[in-house]
């Protein structure tokens, strides 16, 4: 994984909750688009926000936050409660990835979605509701006058307003985010931890171990 | 285990939370052993992960895997005749890695959610992960079961472990009584309207009360699957004598000497009485009527003889556009009753609400009746064996008398997904369906879902619009007239 120090960039505010992983990645068909010329990629990542993004045409909807001109180029979403309940689809957050977002700042997050950022580079931050409304306040609209920039090493946020907000990252996550080390290669090294776990747990719950009751 | 922790009074998660640790992470994450590991066919991708990255398979014999997301529900399939890229993925990697996979059209094959009790494969305390949200069902066993995303699949299948951070704990007592039109599927939905789509979001959730000691099994699992929808983490239910009933005899449950250890250990599961949860809710199902929904979030629910809510009485600004988008989406106007609404479509699956008690209350609805001509009213079972009981019992005949397609086991419809995408309810289209979500185009792009239980969807394909089941002859509390 690419080391994630620093995110700077406009911050695009998408004021709603519930916002759930078949509307960031819905599955759909292909006449859905009106330029079918583009490539499989290109209409994979076309997907992202569909319902949101398009209206019933295909054609773009202006009012969507990402198809106005300040945040075409976004790095940063802001939403509200629960973002990205729903489905296990980690496509939710491959097509925010490839979109170029690298931070999400919400109120609260679906828990598969939430754990799924971190495996992706994505930085998924928590605010409280007064803090979001703020940011969303300064978003205003976009462009570079409007930039954020998100530290990991600081856990920070500083505002266009020059207003720094502090945040909470477990430190595990966030020295992976800063090394590129993913949660993999992390777990594989504590190998023995694991071996002695099961060697002990074998002893008590001998029923959830298959091939040994099999065997007996 | 530090012994201070032994000595707090523990809940039930909180206990088959401690058995599972294998390391301390720090800030509240710990590292914890997955004793069970059940692959669906959309996750089936991680096992090329896993040969990409030159990692071996960690513990197959705790690995397992059925299809069911993308295959045919097509009613006489010749399954050797049959193949998609998915399902030979799991075909070629289980026989490559050695763990088990339940063929389609194979005794115990069948929905992911469906299997894993049904075969004995959830045990109480146990942990179960697997790639998709409603790993929770599970948790009517007992079992601390979560949905993971495909990174975490692959970290399962090179680790047999999972980096989880503690949740919190909340309890949802229910008191009174179910039977008739009143299911499981119409407390859980009662609920989830009033808790709200993310109300436990991140908790682990347990469900008790009289409602849920009464409760049968098949209803349980009921429950624990729609936890997510209220934003649960996992679902719970501690195991009772129904529970080890239930499991008893399972092919892959204990036998002999080792079920009778593992029953006396499951026995000591329940949550100590002094426990503390965060938060507590209590909920009286003596009074609800059979419950629909008419949004597009399984929170935007009513009783059937309720009016749909208007958004101009809301007062918070974020659900009254969500009401107003739903409003629209659903092609559905304010203050206006649901009942009467005709639909196009019924879908009687997922692993909500397919297995054989729910096809029964279906069938009994349905008994002697027709589906409205202009209906298309599909009875998909949850899985190789619910339908092989169903058969026996001569559901297949009520339903297909009645003009409902008798379908094979899979999720099919429920997320639009079957038969790699052409199992699906058409765009506009509006149905009645038994399953978990009715997300905006969940069933297919610009389907209309209303959750309903099995009874409620039978009663709306007989009548083609959304009706009271309460009209055909099934009491409230009681049993078929
Ligand atoms: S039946 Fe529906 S909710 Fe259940 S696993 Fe299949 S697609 Fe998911």
């Amino acid at each position: 994984m690419e080391p994630l120090l620093e995110i700077r960039g406009p911050a695009a505010p998408l004021p709603l909750d519930d916002i759930n992983t078949d509307m960031i990645a819905p599955t759909r068909p292909r006449a859905h688009l009106s330029n079918t010329k583009i490539s499989e990629r290109e209409f994979e990542a076309a997907a992202l926000f569909a319902p949101l993004r398009y209206d019933a045409s295909g054609a773009e909807n202006p009012s969507f936050v990402l198809n106005q001109p300040g945040f075409r180029a976004a790095r940063i979403l802001l939403s509200g409660r629960n973002f990205g309940c729903g489905s296990s689809r980690e496509q939710a957050v491959w097509l925010l990835a490839d979109f170029g977002i690298r931070c999400i700042i919400a109120q609260s997050y679906g828990g598969i979605f939430y754990d799924s950022c971190f495996k992706n580079g994505i930085l998924p931050v928590i605010l409280p509701t007064n803090t979001l409304n703020d940011l969303m306040q300064e978003a205003a609209t976009g462009g570079s006058e409007h930039d954020f920039t998100v530290s990991v090493a600081e856990r920070s946020i500083v505002l266009p307003s020059g207003r720094a907000i502090k945040f909470d990252l477990p430190e595990f996550r966030r020295a992976a985010l800063m090394s590129g080390v993913d949660d993999i290669d992390m777990t594989l090294s504590r190998n023995t931890e694991i071996a002695a776990f099961v060697d002990r747990d074998r002893a008590a719950r001998p029923w959830i171990y298959l091939a040994q009751q099999r065997s007996v | 285990m530090p012994a201070a922790a032994e000595r707090r009074p523990r809940t039930l998660f909180q206990k088959i939370w401690d058995d599972h640790v294998i390391a301390d992470m720090g800030d509240d994450y710990f590292l914890l052993h997955v004793d069970r590991h059940v692959v669906h066919d959309m996750g089936g991708r991680s096992f090329a992960g896993l040969r990409n990255r030159g990692l071996a398979l960690k513990n197959p014999e705790l690995t397992f895997a059925t299809a069911d997301h993308a295959i045919p529900t097509t009613p006489g399939i010749s399954w050797s005749e049959y193949s998609n890229p998915y399902l030979e993925n799991l075909r070629e990697s289980s026989k490559a890695l050695g763990f088990k996979f339940f063929d389609p059209g194979q005794p115990g094959s069948g929905v992911v959610h469906v299997v894993a009790p049904e075969q004995g494969i959830a045990l109480p305390g146990a942990t179960l992960a697997c790639g998709d949200s409603h790993t929770c069902t599970v948790g009517a066993l007992g079992v601390m079961g979560w949905g993971v995303g495909q990174s975490e699949l692959l970290h399962i299948l090179a680790t047999q472990t999972s980096i989880q951070k503690r949740a919190g704990n909340m309890l949802i007592e229910i008191e009174g009584r179910m039977g008739g039109a009143i299911t499981a599927k119409d407390v859980i939905l009662h609920i989830i309207r009033q808790t709200g789509a993310s109300g436990a979001r991140g908790l682990g959730v347990e469900f008790a009360g009289s409602a849920i000691r009464s409760m049968p099994m098949e209803g349980r699992f009921t429950i624990c699957n729609m936890a997510t929808e209220m934003g649960a983490r996992y679902g719970l239910i501690a195991p009772d004598e129904v529970t080890f009933e239930y499991l008893r005899g399972r092919p892959y449950a204990p036998a002999g000497a080792l079920w009778e250890s593992a029953v006396a250990s499951w026995r000591h599961l329940a949550g100590d009485a002094d426990a503390i949860f965060e938060k507590t809710l209590r909920f009286s199902i003596d009074q609800i009527a059979p419950q629909i929904s008419w949004g597009t979030s399984p929170d935007q629910v009513i009783g059937i003889d309720e009016n749909i809510p208007d958004p101009d009485g809301e007062p918070d600004a974020f659900k009254r556009k969500a009401m107003m988008a739903a409003l629209e989406y659903t092609g559905l106007a304010a203050g206006k009753p649901l009942a009467g609404t005709s639909i196009d479509h019924v879908f009687i699956g997922s692993c909500t609400n397919a297995r054989i008690s729910d096809l029964r209350l279906a069938a009994a609805v349905a008994r002697g009746r027709r589906v409205a001509a202009h209906v298309a009213a599909w009875v998909v079972p949850g899985s190789f064996n619910v339908k092989e009981q169903a058969e026996k019992e001569g559901l297949d005949r009520i339903f297909l008398e009645a003009g409902f397609q008798w379908r094979n086991a899979g999720c099919s419809m429920c997320g639009g997904m079957g038969d790699l995408s052409r199992e699906k309810i058409p765009s506009g289209k509006r149905a009645v369906s038994t399953t978990n979500r009715n997300f905006v185009g969940r069933q297919g792009p610009g389907s209309r879902t209303h959750l309903a239980s099995p009874a409620m969807a039978a009663a709306a394909a007989i009548a083609g619009h959304i009706a009271d089941v309460r009209e055909f002859g099934i009491e409230a509390h009681g049993t078929f007239a």
